[in-house]
């Protein structure tokens, strides 16, 4: 497994830890098995089992008179629950306003930011900032800002003669003003991530560009992005498992309303879990969200293969 | 590493387009302050001044927001909650992946890419997606409603498995064959030689640990249901549901910078460590 390195491959061959050698193979198991035992409990408990376990609840029925497999019964009514289908729409023009339009305003700063300087730095940290506090603080600052009349944005719509509208209480708008709020959370981190990627194209590259008398758009376009592909590939895998995890500032913001306009997926898990009671049902569900995540990872990780094993 | 602060290097040159676009950054930046600087002037505004929307800051700064939210919310409390479950997850992460991390980078034995697979299937299987059936789990341990509950789900890390395994991996095989002459056991090895080596690593992970989980919010409202158990999000989300409704903003923005500030203050301070640490979060 050693590739990696291969003087410490070659220093090894030359001279074999003794302890090693003499071991017998079921006592070469034992270490490695022990050491990795408290982080198996864990893992059992916390990320096998539960699988299992919704995998067993989504398939059954708990009634008065005992369990009973019912197979696909609990996939039937959840598709045939307008709610959640509203949640499964909602979440994926969630995931599209919100990994898109981040990925563009990172790349944006990135490239401005990329270098010394006391301003870049300070503009850098600004972009950073909203990364470091707490999702359902970032709500708690917009719910006064997406306050209707004399919120903080209204108001100063107001005073530029312009009308204002009721952000988080208009079904129309509820959804986008989540997505603004995640935006400005989140393009910061990935920011980071393409200010790594930038550092790592060779000065090179550019100058050559420049020699050949390439303008900016074209430099953006023949140099820096292509290489920054595998960087945005990934990035993009983080910023799709968040907009499926990240669900805070609905609870403080719209609690999924007004009429199911922000209900996320796992918002409707949640209720049907916490508030309906339906175990089947917030089980089936939770079914389909994983294989959401496991198919979306699985494809990018897929695409991104190549430039990502050459790393 | 890649820390963000060589200079650019290349030549200079008079382009329009790059300019406007980091003019167009910089205004950018203005809005993204927007919510910080309105959480600031609206925190220290002396109560019922009337002016919530505007964004100059009151002449005559005033605590009474601050007094008046610690108050009616037992933000220390909170405070010392989220505390330790921050400490107590990564306490228990360190050990776990330092010891798994050892056995990746270091012992062959059959089966270990198959292990190692098992533990990175934690990646996808983020523990909050997993909440409905981990609480299940969490009420038959007897943990409901417990501050060790909120912690279990995160005792095992895949991703910092994978952070100290190659971390592990860097150190020269030569030093470990020579303590091992020496008689060291195993946790000599690791207490004495890899994990001395490999502090920045260690640094990384912890910062990326503490502020995922002081930030968190679903997985403890599932598992808490004492208001004296409550961590910090959870206080500040029932402080703001309940502030909402007496329309009191400026108490609103004061307890979100109370609940914000200890974040907030280290990353201003090590602005260089967290940005590294972020960089390495992104290896999962």
């Amino acid at each position: 497994m050693t590739h990696a390195l291969p003087t410490t491959q070659a220093a090894l061959a030359a001279e074999p830890p003794a302890a090693q050698v003499r071991r017998r193979p079921g006592a070469r198991l034992l270490l490695p098995l022990a050491l990795l035992c408290p982080s198996l409990v864990f893992l059992a408990l916390f990320t096998y089992w539960p699988v299992v376990e919704v995998l067993w609840d989504a398939t059954h029925q708990v009634t008065r008179r005992g369990t009973r497999f019912v197979g696909l019964d609990n996939f039937a009514s959840l598709f045939a629950d307008p709610t959640f289908r509203r949640a499964l729409l909602n979440n994926a023009l969630y995931a599209i306003g919100t990994v898109g339009p981040s990925l563009v305003l990172a790349l944006a700063f990135a490239l401005a930011l990329n270098g010394a300087g006391r301003v870049r730095a300070l503009l850098r940290a600004v972009f950073f900032l909203p990364v470091m506090i707490p999702l359902v603080a970032a709500a708690a600052l917009f719910l006064f800002l997406f306050l209707p009349g004399i919120g903080l944005i209204d108001h100063h719509l107001a005073r530029l003669g312009l009308s204002g509208a009721n952000w988080l209480g208009d079904p129309d708008l509820a959804l986008a003003a989540i997505t603004v709020l995640t935006v400005w959370k989140n393009a910061g981190y990935y920011m980071l991530f393409i200010l790594a990627g930038l550092q790592a194209i060779p000065d090179e590259a550019r100058e050559a560009a420049l020699l050949d008398g390439a303008g900016p758009w074209q430099r953006l376009r023949y140099v820096t992005l292509p290489a920054l592909r595998p960087t945005f590939a990934f990035v993009g895998v983080i910023a799709l498992l968040n907009a499926v995890t990240q669900v805070d500032h609905v609870f403080v913001l719209t609690k999924g309303g007004p009429s199911d306009a922000t209900k996320l997926l796992l918002f409707y898990i949640y209720e049907q879990a916490a508030e309906r009671y339906d175990a089947g049902r917030a089980a089936a569900a939770t079914v389909v969200t994983l294989g959401l995540l496991a198919a979306l990872t699985a494809l990018s990780l897929g695409r991104s293969q190549g430039p990502e094993a050459a790393r | 590493m890649s820390a963000p602060t060589s200079p650019l290097a290349g030549p200079v040159t008079r382009e329009v387009t790059p300019r406007l676009a980091r003019l167009l950054v910089a205004g950018l930046a203005l809005v993204w302050a927007v919510p910080f600087w309105w959480m600031l002037v609206a925190a220290f505004r002396p109560a019922g001044s009337g002016a919530d929307a505007s964004l100059l800051p009151s002449l005559a700064p005033s605590l009474a927001n601050f007094a008046e939210a610690w108050a009616s919310a037992d933000f220390p409390l909170y405070f010392v909650n989220s505390l330790v479950i921050c400490a107590g997850i990564l306490a228990v992460q360190l050990v776990t992946a330092s010891l798994a991390g050892y056995v990746f980078a270091r012992l062959e034995f059959p089966g270990r890419g198959f292990l190692f697979g098992l533990f990175l299937v934690q990646l996808m299987l983020v523990p909050v997606v997993l909440l409905v059936p981990n609480l299940k789990t969490i009420a038959a341990l007897g943990l409901y409603d417990t501050l060790p509950g909120v912690m279990a789900p995160y005792c095992a890390t895949a991703f910092g498995t994978f952070l100290m395994r190659q971390s592990f991996r860097e150190v020269p095989r030569e030093l470990e064959d020579a303590a091992l002459i020496d008689g060291a056991g195993w946790w000599a090895r690791i207490r004495l030689i890899y994990l001395p080596l490999t502090k920045p690593a260690l640094v990384a992970f912890s910062i990326v640990s503490v502020t995922s989980h002081w930030n968190e919010f679903l997985w403890p409202l599932m598992v808490i249901n004492s208001p004296d158990r409550r961590p910090l999000t959870l206080g500040l989300a029932s402080f703001t549901l309940s502030a909402e409704g007496m329309q009191a903003w400026g108490l609103i923005a004061a307890g979100t910078f109370l609940v914000s500030l200890p974040l907030l203050a280290a990353f201003l301070i090590f602005q260089r460590r967290f940005v590294n640490s972020f960089l390495a979060s992104g290896i999962k």
